[in-house]
């Protein structure tokens, strides 16, 4: 079956919060310092930034695969030490 | 086309049905059906990035997404092209047309998601997905399913007028007559047994007949 578009334009999968380099982006450091208080679910961080709720759940999926915040078994995320030192 | 294989491109979903699963590419990031959990959310198909309906349509799907996410609704659209082209078209949108798109675009280059809710119809396209409008709601599940061919454009109006009708049905436990639209008399369920029948005549409500009742919310 022909493709309108070839995959091979597929060349960088879009990662909002963490960027190719495995730096977070202005919006991943964004979610990073609404960990700043303490554990939070994502209800209460989009309820906090505004952000939508698709968002900063797919943006904090993100930033645990690339350990800068881990999950507790609630649902809540907190920053791990790698996150700790970036938004100190 | 083997028949299996026919079967296989449109395996369609169901109403009340758990909305398939999935994690996908889109000009969002990696998204997955569970991120929208608690939010209402209509799940798009157009054919095919830089063609003309599906320009009109885009436009027309941000000029209400204000109005949807008064709803508690968002938007999420897709057709088989690569993220390079979706973000290539939508800054198009903008730049020519001056709109925003403000809504994620899955890149289904895969299919996955298209087979999934059956969104390429043979006789249509063999390639492209035709329009189509899943609404799920905020338990995941498929609430009502619109198809649309390649050649007509969606209409706005009904896509805000079936949220409407829906979140109505889900808050007061009634139902929506034909062309009702929001502040107009709802349908009471009709009466399950013949003694209910009798009483519903009773009730108060602006009855044609014990089957046919309405009230105003």
């Amino acid at each position: 079956m022909q493709r309108l578009v070839p995959l091979h334009e597929e060349t960088v999968i879009t990662m909002p919060c963490v960027s190719p380099d495995g730096k977070p982006t202005s919006s991943g450091i964004a979610l990073l310092k609404s960990l700043k208080n303490g554990a939070s679910s994502p209800n209460e961080i989009a309820s906090n930034t505004g952000q939508p709720l698709f968002r900063v759940r797919s943006g904090l999926r993100e930033l645990k695969n690339a350990g800068f915040v881990e999950e507790e078994e609630e649902g809540k995320y907190w920053l791990s030490k790698k996150g700790q030192i970036l938004v100190r | 086309m083997a028949e299996e294989s026919r079967i296989e491109e449109v395996g369609l979903p169901v109403l009340g049905q758990k909305a398939p699963d999935f994690e996908a590419v889109t000009t969002q990031g990696i998204l997955r059906l569970s991120d929208y959990e608690g939010t209402w959310l209509v799940l798009f198909s157009h054919p095919a990035d830089f063609t003309p309906v599906c320009t009109t349509e885009f436009i027309a799907f941000s000029n209400i997404y204000e109005e949807l996410k008064k709803r508690n609704v968002e938007l999420l659209g897709l057709s088989v092209d690569s993220v390079s082209s979706h973000i290539a078209w939508t800054r198009n949108i903008e730049e020519k047309m001056g709109v925003k798109i403000p809504f994620p675009v899955i890149a289904d280059l895969n299919k996955e998601v298209t087979r999934k809710y059956g969104m390429i119809h043979p006789e249509q396209s063999k390639t492209e997905t035709v329009r189509c409008v899943f609404v799920i709601d905020p338990e995941s599940k498929i609430r009502a399913i619109i198809y649309y061919p390649l050649t007509t454009g969606r209409n706005m109006k009904e896509i805000l007028r079936l949220i409407d009708a829906l979140q109505t049905t889900d808050k007061h436990k009634v139902a929506t007559p034909a062309n009702w639209n929001p502040g107009d008399p709802v349908v009471i369920p009709p009466p399950a047994t013949a003694e209910q029948a009798e009483q519903r005549l009773k009730e108060g409500y602006e009855c044609k007949d014990w089957y046919l009742c309405m009230k105003k919310l």
